[in-house]
């Protein structure tokens, strides 16, 4: 029998702010000593009382904006009861039926078919402690509590594993465009949940549904969902029924887990923060939130095979960062001369990638800057090096920092271009083969290609090549 | 409103109390009679009166991302029942 799946995500993810959600105390996790960006308000002390944050509310809004959503006038936030240590309250300030962004959707693409996966909504919450399991005890760290966090929900529009990878990957590439948050699941500043679903064709109603958590990597991501779709099909198969429950995703062993039953579901018994007055969000501060949006990746993608002309595929690689899209703006704008977007493209994505990829390093870091670039491939453009050089130049360039011209001078790495020098080197070349010589003056035409290759070997590759061409069938003709 | 045995039991677990056999009974009556209590609201006319969820008549109340200070480790773990170097220590969470 054939099955469909069908699969809700839900993503969290840390807000790029300088303070936490409700209180003055520091964002910042990276480099913080254990409990040292803490306050009465972050710490859950009796009494104190916490205040919103601006930047993380815009920050929210703009994010529900990018991803086509209602941003309705009047929004709250609630109470989430429940008891752990990481959340010293004893309930998390959350939105439960009002929040900041309702009804939006996001376009991907799947295996090249187009998708559009419905957003629910996103809305705004606070983070909680984070938790350091030592043997017989756990310990808590507090910097983290009341860090913003949006929750981003979608419909149940995903189909497979595939479909949650592709959306995964685009909501973190517009969570960077807006630079809203980091996108780091590795470091757990966007993490990610899915319910998951598996019914015969044709049926009616959806199967139950099972939430995988701990899915802390995008690898993982795909290869949680792909199993657990798997595992549902084979107890449907045979004659199972899938239980309500919530499974972890065990990284190891790449299958998932039972962790808990869903019976007596979770009762977090919502109720309004009387702490915090509601938000209304009118039009003028709408429209202030909708001026900040930026160009965002289907646009710039757009944008750059129409006004650059380079093809889609490239466009849509440079378009993937946006520093490496700005790269090569720049580059482009910085290239006088003849060079074109599509050679420029060819170069970030080929040898300055295979650089940084080797040396680990991103873009923003890239000791070759765009201009440096650009001045490169003006050598090339003009003739005065060629393209084997220019390889061995980028790689001077991005090793020293030191601009082309200075490398290609100290170097002298020049093309030789010089008729009689390169007559010089052709004579010798055709005297020290007489037998492809004689070939070529036979009507064995391809043996010109070796003919060249020994001229350029001889000129450590600096020869122009298309030159040496021309002279060596010269004098061949002249010798005959 | 008369709560169940068994509503209370499920409100005490969530509030992470142990009720003994007398206290539930004592929860029962004194929680069924906060209800009663509260239920009087419903002889209030509400059809002209728009639900709210704020008895202030505030909006929008919002703090600029500006830092302030922090309690130093010291501070924050003034009260804890058990520290270990500069973490609340907590006993070990079974996930
Ligand atoms: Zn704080």
């Amino acid at each position: 029998m054939e099955y469909v799946a069908t699969i809700g995500m839900e993503v969290h993810a840390q807000i790029l702010t300088q303070t936490k959600m409700f209180c003055g105390c520091p964002n910042e996790l990276t480099s913080a000593a254990p409990n040292t960006h803490t306050c009465p308000v972050c710490l859950g002390m009796p009494g104190v009382l916490p205040v919103i944050n601006r930047v993380a509310v815009e920050a929210t809004v703009l994010t529900g904006m990018a991803l086509n959503c209602t941003i309705p006038s009047f929004s709250k936030f609630d109470r989430k009861n429940y008891h752990y240590p990481d959340l010293p309250k004893g309930y998390q300030i959350s939105q439960y039926d009002l929040p900041l962004c309702t009804s939006g959707h996001l376009d991907v693409t799947v295996e090249g078919d187009a998708r559009r996966i419905g957003i629910r909504r996103v809305h705004l919450e606070e983070d909680t402690a984070r938790l350091v399991h030592q043997g017989g005890v756990s310990l808590v760290d507090f910097n983290r509590s009341g860090v913003p966090l949006m929750e981003i929900v979608t419909e149940a529009d995903l189909h497979s594993a595939e479909d949650a990878y592709a959306y995964l990957s685009k909501l973190r590439q517009i969570l960077r465009y807006l630079g809203v948050s980091t996108g780091n699941m590795e470091d757990g500043a966007m993490r990610c949940e899915a319910n998951i679903s598996v019914r015969p064709e044709g049926a009616e109603v959806l199967g139950t549904k099972v939430e995988v958590k701990n899915l802390n990597s995008f690898r993982s991501v795909r290869m949680a969902i792909a199993y657990e779709i798997e595992r549902q099909i084979a107890v449907l198969e045979q004659g199972g029924r899938v239980q309500q429950v919530t499974m972890g995703w065990d990284e190891t062993n790449h299958r998932t887990l039972f962790q808990r039953s869903k019976e007596g579901a979770e009762d977090y018994r919502y109720f309004p923060e009387p702490d915090l007055p509601p938000i209304e969000v009118d039009e003028e501060w709408r429209a202030g939130i909708r001026c900040r949006l930026p160009e965002l990746p289907d646009e710039k993608e757009e944008r750059f095979t129409q006004s650059y002309g380079i093809r889609e595929a490239d466009a849509a690689l440079l378009t993937q960062d946006l520093q490496v899209a700005n790269y090569f703006e720049a580059a482009c704008a910085a290239c006088e001369g003849p060079t074109s977007p599509q050679t420029v493209a060819n170069w970030v994505l080929g040898d300055l990638y295979r650089l940084l990829g080797a040396s680990g390093s991103d873009i923003q870091a890239c000791p070759v800057r765009p201009e440096g670039l650009a001045s490169l491939l003006a050598l090339v453009e003009s003739g005065k090096i060629n393209g084997t050089t220019a390889k061995d130049v980028l790689n001077e360039m991005f090793a020293s920092g030191r601009s082309a011209e200075e490398i290609v001078k100290n170097k002298g790495l020049a093309q030789i271009s010089d008729e009689d020098t390169l007559t010089e080197i052709v004579l010798s070349v055709l005297d020290q083969n007489p037998g492809p010589a004689q070939q070529y003056r036979e009507g064995k035409l391809q043996v010109l290609g070796f003919l060249v290759g020994q001229v350029m070997r001889q000129t450590r590759g600096q020869a122009n090549a298309q030159a040496v061409a021309e002279i060596i069938k010269t004098e061949l003709a002249r010798q005959s | 409103m008369a709560l169940s045995r068994e509503q209370v039991q499920h409100i005490a677990e969530l509030a992470r109390l142990e009720l003994s056999e007398q206290e539930t009974e004592l929860f029962v009556e004194q929680l069924s009679a906060i209800l009663d209590y509260a239920e009087q609201l419903n002889d209030l006319d509400t059809d002209a009166v728009p639900p709210t969820a704020q008895v202030l008549a505030l909006r929008n109340v919002m703090r600029s991302d500006e830092l302030q200070p922090c309690l130093t480790p010291d501070q924050a773990l003034a009260n804890a029942p058990q520290r270990q170097d500069a973490y609340f220590r907590v006993r070990a969470i079974l996930e």
